[in-house]
């Protein structure tokens, strides 16, 4: 339980997906420009990690690894499988969305099934991966259960929604300021995300 | 051979290194750009990993173009890609272990880096094979150099080094001359990348934000 909990904390702020490994930026740059779409894109790409990240972990444990369903190590295949799941659950999560929500489905368009290839889904499976072989005893971030994938996906999750919610509220506010001409745009929004970064940066400090 | 390297050819392979570039301009692939900038010699093989493959999914898209079937087109397109990048992956662990223990999850996710899903739709799915490989070999370039420049000087400032050969003598040291160690963390890459942006815009007038 502890474990859960520190693991948790650290996927939100420490291990920040866009902060401290620059995970989703394509469409954390583009839909960041106003707070209520990019908390709907934050809430599906959560809900995207959230299904993708244990199924990859059972591929991973269950059937690639050397005491697998093969009996041989098949790790190398993990890149093209992985990306399969993703982009076949992602078609699902679209499905269901517009079978159930239609309201939801129109608002997130375009952004749905841009998800698959939305680099923080894959970049959590592949660190996913790499944890599952440190050990949880000495290591706050080690994966060692399926219940530990839920509560990383939905950290690392959460740590994204923030940090797109946060960077949009930024940019609504900037609309009105009067930014040198060579960095309107992408400049400004590079370098505000970068000191938002910083800011970030004192979590690191944190020993849980 | 000459019509192998015609004006309009050139002008494939050139335009993504500057004008038309895929970080500065088009805003792709921005995640590795940034994770792999610390030193100079991951960015440099990041950058030649992501040429190579460019390259050559958008020549393997451009040969079997007329055969997708437009509705699976993103899933074949990503496992082309996601074969190549297996293949880049395991060369680096077998001949560039120490790179490769750097890069880390970042080889693997050159998969879903936009540059080749956007190349691969917008050039490889209705252009000839040599042609398409000019464009995979100069976005991968364009993408490359500006990798190149932000390691450099995140090295240089950072730890004053390049590609582990020290640079900064150790009288500047001794005078008082410290590393900034800020330039290694993850939050200064944003912050160059946004300045190399300016100076970029500042420089070519013409290009709109």
């Amino acid at each position: 339980m502890e474990h859960a909990l520190s693991l948790f904390v650290r996927s939100i702020f420490v291990d920040n997906m866009i902060f401290a490994s620059f995970l989703g930026m394509c469409s954390y740059l583009a839909v960041s420009k106003n707070v209520k779409t990019s908390l709907g894109l934050g809430i599906a790409v959560t809900f995207v990690l959230l299904v993708t990240v244990p199924v990859d972990y059972l591929l991973q444990t269950k059937i690639l690894a050397e005491d697998g369903l093969f009996g041989t190590d098949l790790t190398y295949l993990s890149f093209i499988l992985f990306i399969a799941v993703i982009a076949g659950i992602t078609q699902l999560v679209e499905m269901v969305v517009e079978r159930f929500s239609p309201t939801l489905y129109n608002a997130l368009g375009i952004f749905l099934p841009l998800i698959a290839v939305n680099c923080a889904i894959m970049g959590a499976s592949l660190f996913m991966q790499q944890r599952i072989q440190m050990d949880p005893a000495t290591s706050s971030q080690a994966i060692s259960s399926l219940g530990d994938t839920f509560v990383y996906a939905l950290g690392a999750g959460i740590g994204w929604t923030l940090a797109i919610v946060a960077l949009a509220a930024i940019r609504e506010k900037m609309a009105y300021a009067d930014v040198p001409k060579p960095l309107q745009g992408l400049g400004i929004i590079f370098i505000t995300v970068g000191l938002m970064a910083m800011a970030f940066m004192c979590f690191s400090g944190l020993s849980i | 051979m000459s019509q192998l390297f015609s004006k309009d050819n050139r002008q494939i392979l050139t335009a993504p290194l500057n004008g038309d570039n895929p970080i500065m301009i088009q805003i792709l692939g921005i995640c590795s750009a940034l994770a792999v900038t610390a030193q100079l010699e991951p960015a440099i093989v990041m950058g030649l990993s992501v040429t190579v493959i460019t390259a050559f999914s958008n020549v393997i898209i451009s040969i079997i173009r007329k055969t997708i079937p437009n509705r699976i087109r993103i899933i074949i397109q990503l496992v082309v890609v996601a074969a190549l990048v297996t293949v880049v992956s395991m060369v680096l662990k077998a001949f560039a272990y120490d790179v490769s223990v750097k890069l880390s999850v970042y080889v693997g996710l050159i998969i879903t880096n936009c540059i080749l899903m956007g190349r691969l739709e917008a050039f490889a799915m209705m252009n000839k094979p040599w042609e398409s490989f000019l464009d995979g070999i100069g976005n991968g370039l364009g993408y490359a150099w500006i990798l190149v420049v932000i390691g450099a000087v995140r090295e240089l400032l950072g730890s004053g080094t390049l590609l582990g050969y020290t640079i900064i003598p150790q009288g500047a040291y001794d005078a008082g001359y410290v590393n900034n160690g800020m330039m290694t963390m993850p939050a200064m890459a944003l912050i160059l990348l946004g300045i190399v942006i300016g100076v970029h815009r500042a420089v070519n007038k013409d290009i709109k934000s």
